[in-house]
């Protein structure tokens, strides 16, 4: 098949961008949307142009690291898939397709499709983890934690930190990333003792980097491709609530 | 350079406790006085920079990635062991060591393996209380599974998540000592060079890939945690950046490689579909718990699968091995699946691959059931064969990935270079000649929790470094080296794309220096891989410029020392004339087709020196000693 592609080209930080096609063929349906990528890639070495540069790593959806918008939809078309795992299969012969970076203040364009999310980390170092040392914990099945909790903490960790939820919300808000770990740790005992301070302390920093707020339009939960709940949203808030009232 | 295993004197259990005295520590106060650069923040290097940081050290952390949590152990499956032995079946500490040495086809240090043993409960407990989410039972407990190599059910997992959630716990415990101050983390930063003074590792070059400003970085001591060198084979199931060269350049400053010929084949990875392939996926070995794995009995059969009737199937596994079955190692695994293609009984388009079954599972408890416990792996083989697994048995064949050998370590996980050590999948140290599944999480954290906050500490505290920083000559030096370096392939401009040439070695390693492998084949390897080195130095294409972000240009410097790297696991694999876990020579096999182990020539680690461009690398042995566990043929029927 053959494919056209908008691809939003960007030298690097400071740089204006702006869109530039090209046109790929011989493309199999087998072939992942980042190998159509490569395939283009090396054609643009070999004709001594400068290659479009993405994120991408594991190519397993798992990493979080690669993100793209397709045609307006973060990681394209499907439901729950990442854009590494996305197949030209899920695109028709003669297709256009319009490729962008993660769009947010809070992302700046390293380069062409590439972003920076370290805000992301930030957001993590204010808060997203148990403040306890290496060693001397207690036996693993001293605390049971009830099935459904541990099912339920799972559901949110299991959020891969690719920031689709931000760059799909018209407010670029960070909520469903932010509540997806205050929700982890709200369910499980070893996260509750400083349930208070966290939720206090990543909203704090969420806010400082520069996101959005939530006004509940649920483009997140659409586009997220851990499909990750809003609920984590209304928890963050019932947290952060709770937390600003005692 | 130093060449001694330092395994501590005392009986097999007491070694560990024993030196946990004997070594030496450095006082509270005087931890904030050092610094300590941790090169790779996954399991191992994160786990180490956390808590080296928590214990008052200062740490420069750097990756390539632009956070921890990229890391490729995100992408580990199926679990974690330890000998917890929580659901009553008989496991112990001593059956954990047990089972990983021969597992390991009794080509691992006893010493080593006894301490991992010993410290995976601790394990389990930390991340615990980091707040991991591992799968429970209905009674608030945790759940174990079965993985290969072994009878008792001893692997924690998360879902087929296990490396994710692992590392989110990790990285918490980092991302916590990042806000402290207590470790410095440098993000899209890669090591291009170690730097030495007075024979001691006392720093690091990098580049920031996105600026290209190449950097010195100086330290009292330095860990490599940067991962295995699967890759060299092009196609594998690492993730596409991962890579040898802070390993292979440390190497090049006499760090030795042992064992580069110890590579794991996994059995069940989706098959390669075609040409255009960059990488390969796994689907975890847990699924052999409940899978079972077929190929038609007649040749050739291209029949759907479902309309193939029970008594035409071969469930080759189960009827070679009755008492391990679907569950055997995955080397053996893996060589089986090959023979049984190569007899004409693989299936799918290419004839290489073979049918992992689930419907018998389903019918007995049900496709929720399944859904619960493997949902994510059915929806990602979904994803990328375009086929249901629910419905129809899934095709897999066996994919490169992961390395058993690495930078040579003595027991406190010190390389042949004094004040360089190296920790989880970039060293060679526990694994023998075959990784167990749900192995390589535990050494990770192992040794970044559990070892290497102590015996760095002894090496601190049992040397007089000098005080040493960036404007050391030495700094100077090997920064300019890896200018001339980036200089000599820009000044290249070639015709050949960086990937175009990977593409090449890859098939060169994977038709002679993968699942089997013969004296013949090494010996073409080792004719084809230096020329095509020397193919690459001169006809390579860079695109773009140094100082910019520049895949290609990280790209060619991975090549570069992969090119090197393949000719020395031919060598070693040549050398090692015996069959053991994953390396399979076709020259010495048993009447059933099993390795075939010499003990009296080869119970050794293979630690390879390294003695400049295009000369041939000088072999240190280090004798295995098994006190304990009598090496056998491993018997899995």
């Amino acid at each position: 098949m053959q494919i056209n592609l908008k691809v939003w080209r960007q030298e690097n930080r400071q740089a204006v961008g702006g869109y530039k096609n090209y046109s790929v063929s011989d493309i199999s349906e087998h072939m992942s949307f980042f190998e159509m990528l490569d395939k283009l890639n090396n054609e643009l070495v070999c004709k001594d142009e400068d290659p479009i540069a993405f994120d991408h790593d594991c190519r397993e959806g798992i990493c979080g690291s690669c993100g793209v918008t397709i045609n307006g939809r973060a990681h394209g078309p499907l439901r729950g898939v990442t854009s590494c795992q996305l197949h030209m299969r899920s695109f028709k012969d003669g297709d256009t397709l319009v490729v962008e970076p993660w769009r947010a203040a809070s992302f700046p364009v390293i380069k062409d499709l590439v972003v920076d999310r370290t805000t992301f980390d930030r957001i993590m170092e204010s808060g997203g983890y148990v403040s306890i040392n290496t060693g001397g914990t207690p036996d693993a099945n001293a605390i049971p934690i009830s099935k459904l909790d541990a099912d339920a903490a799972f559901d949110s960790a299991t959020c891969i930190g690719c920031g689709a939820c931000v760059a799909i919300c018209k407010n670029s808000s960070a909520m469903l990333f932010v509540g997806a770990k205050v929700t982890q740790f709200t369910k499980l005992p070893q996260g509750k003792v400083e349930r208070r301070v966290r939720v206090k302390n990543m909203v704090a920093q969420m806010d400082a980097e520069g996101f959005g707020s939530c006004t509940n339009t649920g483009a997140c939960e659409a586009e997220c491709p851990k499909e990750i709940s809003l609920t984590n949203i209304a928890t963050l808030n019932k947290e952060y609530l709770k937390a600003s009232l005692c | 350079m130093a060449f001694n295993s330092n395994i501590p004197k005392g009986p097999l259990k007491e070694k560990w406790t024993d030196h946990l005295f004997n070594m030496k520590l450095v006082n509270p106060a005087n931890k904030r006085k050092y610094k300590i650069i941790v090169v790779g923040t996954g399991l191992a290097g994160g786990s180490a920079a956390a808590t080296l940081a928590e214990l008052g050290y200062n740490v420069e952390a750097f990756s390539y990635h632009e956070s921890p949590r990229r890391a490729h152990s995100i992408a580990a499956q199926g679990g974690i062991n330890a000998a917890k032995n929580y659901p009553n079946d008989g496991d112990s500490i001593y059956r954990l060591f047990y089972d990983t040495i021969k597992g390991g086809d009794y080509r691992a240090r006893e010493a080593n393996v006894h301490r991992l043993a010993e410290i995976s409960n601790n394990i389990i407990d930390q991340c615990v209380a980091q707040g991991v989410p591992f799968a429970r039972e209905y009674g608030g407990l945790l759940d174990n599974r079965s993985f290969g190599g072994a009878q008792v059910s001893r692997t924690f997992y998360a879902r087929g998540q296990t490396g994710q959630q692992l590392l989110l716990g990790t990285y918490s415990a980092l991302t916590r000592q990042m806000k402290s101050g207590k470790v410095k983390f440098h993000p899209r930063h890669e090591m291009l060079d170690l730097v030495m003074v007075d024979d001691k590792a006392r720093g690091i070059i990098t580049r920031n890939l996105e600026t290209g400003e190449i950097k010195s970085h100086a330290a009292d001591a330095v860990i490599l945690a940067t991962g295995g060198y699967g890759n060299v084979f092009y196609l594998s199931t690492n993730a596409m950046a991962s890579n040898a060269t802070a390993a292979w350049r440390a190497h090049r400053k006499g760090a030795y490689f042992a064992n580069p010929c110890f590579t794991q084949i996994h059995p069940t990875c989706i098959p390669v579909s075609s040409e255009h392939q960059s990488k390969l996926t796994l689907m975890s070995e847990s699924l052999r718990n409940d899978g079972r794995v077929w190929v038609p009995k007649e040749k050739d059969d291209k029949r759907n699968p479902n309309e193939i009737p029970e008594d035409e199937r071969d469930y080759y596994l189960e009827r070679m091995y009755p008492s391990f079955g679907n569950l055997v190692p995955r080397d053996v695994a893996s060589r089986r699946a090959k023979n049984i293609c190569d007899a004409g009984h693989g299936v799918g388009s290419t004839g290489l691959a073979v049918y992992l079954d689930f419907n018998d599972v389903i019918s007995r408890k049900g496709q929720e059931w399944v859904a619960e416990k493997y949902g994510n792996l059915f929806d990602m083989y979904k994803q990328i064969t375009g086929d249901n697994p629910y419905v129809c048995p899934m095709m897999i064949y066996p994919a490169v990935h992961y390395t058993m050998g690495g930078l040579w370590v003595d027991y406190n996980l010190m390389s042949s270079i004094e004040g360089l050590h190296v920790l989880g999948e970039a060293n060679f140290s526990d694994h023998g000649a075959n990784r167990l599944g749900a192995s390589a999480l535990m050494q990770g954290l192992a040794d970044g929790y559990f070892v290497i906050p102590y015996t760095i500490g002894n090496y601190l505290a049992s040397n007089k470094l000098v005080d040493v920083d960036v404007d050391h000559p030495a700094f100077k030096e090997t920064e300019d080296e890896i200018k001339a370096f980036n200089t000599k392939l820009f000044s290249i401009n070639g015709t050949r794309t960086v990937d175009d040439f990977h593409k090449e070695l890859g098939k060169i390693m994977w038709d002679y220096v993968g699942m089997a492998r013969n004296k013949e084949g090494l010996e073409k390897a080792l004719i084809a891989i230096p020329k095509l080195r020397e193919e690459f130095w001169k006809d390579v294409k860079i695109p773009g410029s140094e100082s910019e972000f520049n895949p290609e240009l990280e790209k060619a410097g991975r090549l570069a020392d992969f090119l090197e790297l393949g000719e020395l696991m031919a060598r070693d694999a040549l050398n090692r004339q015996e069959s053991c876990g994953g390396h399979f020579r076709e020259e010495f096999q048993t009447e059933e087709n099993e390795a075939k182990r010499n003990d009296e020539d080869f119970t050794f680690a293979a630690a390879w020196e390294y003695k400049g461009e295009n000369q041939t690398p000088e072999l240190h042995k280090e004798d295995l000693n098994f006190e304990h566990v009598k090496p056998t043929t491993r018997s899995y029927k």
